[in-house]
């Protein structure tokens, strides 16, 4: 989730705030838009077609945005753990627990994939309408799509959060078009300084793959994968800067100054090595893998 | 606290069913909540406000629109709002962003913080000839009283809500209820009041009042009178009597000064009522929310009769509200009754003048704080110096941005309307207390003369560099804060 920290907004908009009993919230950000958010999960929410069928989709969606942070609260200990077959009872807990399974030889907790599998579950809600032209869900970066045939979207990619600071000119570092004819249905990025925490030096890893859950998880594995030992590289006990962390002690990275090429390519090797591997086995689509402007592609993306 | 606190040093937040324990410095889960100094505290991105012509649609890194040619930060001046900023109450430590800009080649020290307040409210106008209730009655939220009814204005209802007696100086819930209020109304959020004796008002800040289920329409013209002086012209010649039902003043045009310019001859219509100068009668029927803020729902409950010798058949008769809302047409029959009638043209169009001229009811919440304790020394070390600075236009005060009115006297107390700040920049402490954002603007070298915390000044890049931010464009009806 490499942009989960910075959100520009208008504040022309005056959206109107509607509060479930449960706590969750959503605003309607303009036509065919909605935000919704209940606690950690904060997403945006957008369709296309009739508007009998946009309005059944949103409510629909709305309806079960409403229950998801409190089942997922009530297996939280288990989704913080690391991920095993058959333990997990609710849908969006048996998403996660499903796109994190093949990654399962290395430490990973069913977390990482938590923002796709809520995208997941709530782009489901857009079956029967079948007045939809096209929907997704956008959940701080990872996004499930819904797509009627002949219809496609065109998803840009933002991979250097760096240059914000180096005040640079706002401009797309690329775009795929994602088609009904694609098996991709969603796509999650990850990244060193986006909202959660990476144990890679990736700037930006975006993935495409048949869900956000599957992309969600795997973007989160690439960019840890994205590494190299350095002495400049700052790392961090993730339990030292957030509380109740599914990454324990294990150390994160929280600052990546410029590296010599070599190990920048190295770093890359890495990520890319991996990524293939999950190309191979039909788990991703395609991904893009960014590190101090240099960029590898695996796929057609 | 004690309903807050679970471990030795870290705090339960309870905003979500997440439930996070977070230690002190940290954030929970969603990261705008954090455990500041012990206190549960909305922690969300600072939000920055950048100078722009105005843009469309909602931008976020990803599903960008390519053509889109701002950038976060392009040279367009950039001012760093309290939103989100966090606090250091009790403020022995500096604020949280001192924050240095270029502006005009003037070096601006903008100094950003949210402030915790006790010593708050809310004074809501709320624009209704209805009756809301008794001067002085207790205004309830919930069943506990979180304020209180205060005078009538020109066609408005004023209340006082909140206030350090309601948010700690009765019980627990009475605090509570109100911290919620407060923040709800701030946030612009619709705030549901049951004022004693009176009535049912939900009030949400840019948004017409709602009385008793109905939502409120739109602001009379004037008083009954007032409307008589304003339309006599336009009615003479079409109708040969005019009631204008007002709660206050009916006006009744052949008796009023209007009425006798034009030389209108008398109708011989009894009102009931108290009659005040000719043509004004005061006390026609009770308050409520019927006709021009009265409980009729029925005009004729108010005419008594038609003096015999005056009036005579065919005698065309109109009542209407002070709004134009509420209007009936009659014609006097052999008995000298009021008989209904067809609304001839020209009556009805100077009928929807009166509507036309009303303008639409709202409710506008302004938010009132008082800023003299001890969040000054976040600021500088000698917090007088910055009291006098404000006075002398030497600071100026924005809070989350927009403009405030600072109270002569003692003390910084200041007044903002809430729909000109960002939305949600309301948060609270479980003291009870509110949270809201405050910033100071001023020359640095101003600053330095006021003895502030130059140590802590940090570039606006520098600020933008290490904090999450939130970038917002300029309300363009605020005047920017760095112009001074």
């Amino acid at each position: 989730m490499a942009h989960g920290d910075l959100t520009v907004q208008v504040a022309a908009q005056r959206p109107q705030v509607e509060r479930a009993p449960s706590g969750a919230m959503r605003a309607r950000l303009g036509e065919g838009r909605w935000h919704f958010q209940h606690g950690p999960i904060d997403l945006v929410v957008g369709a296309e077609g009739e508007p009998a069928s946009v309005c059944g989709f949103v409510e629909a969606a709305w309806t079960r945005m409403q229950t998801i942070l409190g089942e997922l609260v009530h297996e939280l200990p288990a989704l913080r753990a690391p991920v095993a077959a058959g333990v997990l009872r609710g849908s969006v807990a048996r998403r996660m627990e499903a796109a994190c399974l093949p990654h399962a030889l290395q430490f990973v907790t069913p977390m990482a994939a938590v923002a796709g599998a809520v995208a997941d579950e709530l782009i489901a809600c857009a079956r029967g309408h079948h007045g939809l032209l096209r929907a997704h869900v956008n959940n701080g970066g990872d996004i499930a799509l819904h797509l009627a045939p002949g219809t496609h979207y065109r998803v840009g990619l933002f991979a250097d959060l760096g240059r914000i600071e180096r005040r640079e000119r706002w401009r797309l570092d690329g775009d795929a078009e994602i088609g009904f004819g694609t098996p991709v249905r969603g796509v999650a990025t990850s990244g060193w300084r986006g909202r959660s925490f990476s144990l890679g030096i990736a700037d930006c890893v975006t993935v495409l793959a048949r869900t956000a859950a599957q992309a969600d998880a795997a973007a989160t594995m690439i960019a840890n994968a994205v590494n190299v030992e350095h002495p400049a590289i700052s790392r961090c006990a993730a339990d030292a800067l957030k509380d109740d962390t599914d990454l324990g002690d294990r150390r994160v990275t929280v600052g990546v100054p410029a590296l010599p090429a070599a190990l920048i390519e190295h770093a890359l090797d890495a990520g890319t090595a991996y990524a293939a591997a999950l190309q191979a086995r039909g788990i991703v689509h395609a991904a893009v893998l960014w590190l101090q402007g240099r960029v590898r592609t695996v796929g057609c993306a | 606290m004690e309903h807050n606190s679970v471990n030795y040093d870290k705090i339960r937040c309870d905003a979500c069913p997440v439930l996070c324990m977070i230690s002190p410095g940290r954030t929970g889960a969603c990261d705008r909540w954090g455990n500041v100094e012990g206190r549960l505290t909305r922690v969300d991105p600072v939000v920055l406000f950048r100078k722009v012509a105005a843009q469309q649609g909602e931008l976020t890194g990803f599903l960008a629109r390519s053509d889109w040619d701002g950038g976060v930060l392009p040279d367009a001046p950039v001012f760093i709002s309290g939103v989100g900023s966090g606090t250091t109450y009790p403020d022995y430590k500096p604020a949280p962003f001192i924050v240095a800009s270029k502006h005009d080649d003037v070096d601006m020290v903008t100094v950003v913080t949210e402030g915790i307040f006790s010593y708050c409210s809310f004074k809501v106008k709320i624009d209704t000839d209805r009756y809301l209730g008794p001067e002085q009655a207790t205004v309830r939220c919930k069943g506990e009283a979180v304020g209180h009814v205060t005078t009538i204005e020109y066609g408005s209802q004023m209340l006082s809500l909140g206030g350090v007696h309601h948010l700690t100086g009765g019980s627990k819930k009475e605090g509570r209820v109100t911290c919620d209020a407060m923040m709800d109304l701030g946030n612009r959020k619709p705030v549901e009041l049951q004022i004693d004796g009176g009535a049912n008002v939900i009030v949400q800040a840019g948004e017409p009042p709602v009385v008793n289920g109905v939502a409120e329409q739109r602001m009379r013209v004037g008083c009954g009178s007032a409307t008589i002086g304003i339309f006599a012209r336009q009615w003479h010649g079409h109708v040969d009597e005019v009631v204008v039902v007002d709660d206050h003043i009916t006006g009744v045009l052949t008796e009023h000064q209007a009425g006798r310019f034009l030389d209108m001859p008398p109708s011989g219509i009894k009102i009931r009522g108290r009659k005040s100068t000719p043509g004004r009668y005061f006390q026609v029927a009770h308050p409520g929310t019927g006709w021009g803020g009265t409980d009729i729902t029925d005009p004729l409950s108010i005419v008594t009769g038609f003096d015999p010798k005056v009036a005579r058949p065919g005698l065309r008769v109109l009542m209407v509200s002070t709004t134009g809302e509420d209007a009936a047409f009659f014609v006097l029959d052999q008995t000298l009754r009021m008989v209904p009638a067809l609304m001839p043209g020209p009556v009805r169009r100077v009928v929807d003048r009166i509507g036309e001229n009303c303008e639409p009811a709202l409710c506008t919440v302004l938010f009132l704080m008082g800023a003299g304790g001890s969040l000054r020394a976040g600021v500088t070390e000698n917090p007088v110096r910055l009291t006098r600075s404000i006075k002398d236009l030497l600071t100026r005060v924005t809070s989350g941005g927009a403009p405030v009115y600072v109270w002569p006297g003692g003390g910084i107390t200041v007044m903002v309307d809430v729909t000109r700040m960002p939305r949600n920049a309301f948060g609270w402490v479980p003291t009870p207390a509110i949270v809201a954002p405050i910033e100071f603007t001023l020359r640095l070298a101003d600053y330095e003369a006021l003895g502030g915390h130059m140590d802590r000044v940090r570039s606006v890049e520098d600020v933008m560099r290490a904090e999450r931010v939130r970038v917002l464009s300029w309300d363009g009806l605020n005047p920017w804060p760095m112009g001074i």
